[in-house]
């Protein structure tokens, strides 16, 4: 430990004079975006799946339909976030003659990984909710679809904020695993950093605190969401 | 207006209805007593579909609506429903509850109307000289039905006696003053029924009065009602008929004063022997 010094030293002259900042800044960009746009279309495709797991299953299309959102949250909750970005960049992508850079693969991996799990989050949500608000809705003559986003998604989504949030912090951490499609990001940065200095221990604890300091970030910033969706909760 | 003819409703192997005939008319106002397990919910809960009957029809206005190729949306708003746990919307305010399916309702027709006209000159080429089809005349906009709506439920509120409490969530309203909502909600869609499931039985006893006092006004409006209840005086009261359920089927229909006074059917006799 004794040159410590020295090897901040080395990291302030990788990061500063020979520009490594660029790379951490264009990693973290990657981080966020990768994790934000996951998170977006995971709650579209999450809230479709969960909506489709409480329609009532009289009619043949809806027991068709779950039969496929199983099998769908099945494969992405059964396997790996790894082996799922190796699936579709080595495997699927390839086979359907297509080309696409790491990012987009990155977003569109995580988008599906995080729809699997943002359905039963949200299905929980929907099912938290009383089913009087459903038959209210539809008593008074509004079809099931805008009963459900109108009344029971806005509260479905209050209960499950928490829950939520760690999901999208999950996914930020998960976004250093998207180096194996090539596609930079915060570890990518640093790691680079290192192997420019020959020198790794500063590099790895900075990086360490950054994502502590992004993830507390987002913590502060649910909780003012949370308490913003409480407003018809409180009694004033 | 509604004609229920042998109804009948099964939870998996469980016979809740086992055939109901009853011709309920405008103006009509139908008490339906029993001992709980008797079926009174689930028949309510059967006459606008909340639940799907297993058998018979319930003819509404003409339609069968017990049918399931029926957009039962459409005769759901001309039957209110109100609720024993009153199912306000809780992430809505008071005005907003009361104004919400109105607004649907005309915007959605209005957004129909707009679509049809817009694509009537393609559709219309398909259509032979005789069938083709007008321009439906849009008189209104999104924003004048919002209005409409808005004074119609600020009316509502003014009647119910809480118009103060109009931008308030339900959270912070009283039992009564939810029940009285909630039949507020029911009354913005101009129904022509209006189902009471037990609408005093989640209350606490000193606000049953203003809720009974507000159906009673309704009564005396003329308005078509069906109620589901304990509160025999009430029905004695207010009631044009009553029914007396029991195992599934209406044990005994009359008069409230004749029934209360001389009871036909033995079972009748225990109940009100029980309850008066």
């Amino acid at each position: 430990m004794g040159n410590f010094g020295l090897k901040i030293d080395k990291f302030i002259e990788v990061l500063i004079d020979r520009r490594g900042y660029v790379k951490v800044f264009e990693g973290l960009e990657n981080t966020l975006i990768i994790a934000v746009l996951g998170l977006v279309i995971g709650i579209v495709i999450g809230t479709l799946i969960a909506t489709v797991r409480v329609v009532p299953k009289y009619r043949l299309l809806p027991r068709v339909l779950n039969g496929f959102c199983s099998l769908y949250v099945g494969f992405f909750r059964g396997t790996p976030m790894v082996v799922q970005l190796l699936l579709f960049y080595y495997v699927m992508l390839p086979m359907m003659g297509m080309n696409m850079p790491g990012l987009h693969v990155s977003i569109a991996v995580f988008g599906l990984n995080s729809g699997a799990y943002i359905s039963e989050i949200m299905r929980a949500g929907i099912q938290s909710v009383d089913d009087g608000q459903m038959e209210a809705g539809r008593a008074v003559g509004l079809p099931f679809s805008t009963t459900m986003l109108k009344i029971v998604i806005p509260q479905a989504v209050k209960n499950i904020l928490p829950t939520m949030g760690n999901e999208f912090i999950a996914l930020i951490k998960e976004t250093s695993v998207v180096s194996f499609v090539g596609a930079a990001n915060l570890y990518t940065a640093f790691n680079m950093i290192g192997t420019n200095s020959y020198e790794f221990m500063v590099p790895y604890l900075v990086m360490a605190i950054l994502y502590i300091v992004i993830i507390m970030l987002i913590s502060f910033g649910i909780k003012v969401m949370e308490r913003g969706l409480q407003k018809s909760d409180r009694r004033h | 207006m509604i004609d229920v003819i042998d109804l009948k409703k099964s939870f998996g192997r469980l016979e809740v209805l086992r055939g109901i005939n009853i011709t309920i008319n405008r103006g009509d106002i139908v008490c339906v007593i029993g001992p709980s397990g008797s079926g009174k919910s689930t028949f309510l809960r059967c006459l606008n579909c909340m639940e799907d009957p297993t058998g018979g029809q319930i003819i509404f206005n003409g339609t069968d609506i017990a049918d399931m190729s029926v957009d039962i949306n459409i005769h759901r708003r001309k039957m209110g429903m109100v609720f024993q746990q009153f199912n306000l919307f809780n992430n809505k305010t008071v005005l907003q509850n009361i104004m919400l399916s109105p607004v649907y309702v005309g915007t959605t027709d209005l957004r129909r109307a707009r679509t049809h006209n817009f694509f009537l000159p393609l559709t219309n080429l398909f259509r032979s000289k005789a069938k083709k089809q007008e321009k439906i005349a849009i008189t209104t906009s999104k924003k004048q039905i919002t209005e409409q709506a808005r004074e119609q439920a600020i009316s509502l509120l003014k009647r119910i006696g809480l118009e103060d409490k109009a931008n308030v969530y339900p959270a912070t309203l009283s039992g009564g003053q939810k029940q009285r909502v909630a039949i507020a909600r029911a009354l913005a869609m101009n129904p022509e029924v209006i189902l009471f499931d037990e609408p005093t039985s989640a209350l606490d006893p000193e606000m049953v009065g203003e809720v009974l006092e507000l159906m009673k006004q309704l009564a005396d409006e003329g308005m078509t009602m069906v109620i589901v209840t304990h509160e025999m005086g009430f029905a004695r009261e207010v009631g044009t008929r009553l029914c007396f359920m029991d195992e599934g089927v209406i044990m005994e229909e009359n008069t409230p004063a004749e029934f209360f006074s001389n009871p036909q059917c033995p079972r009748a006799v225990e109940f009100l022997s029980k309850v008066l």
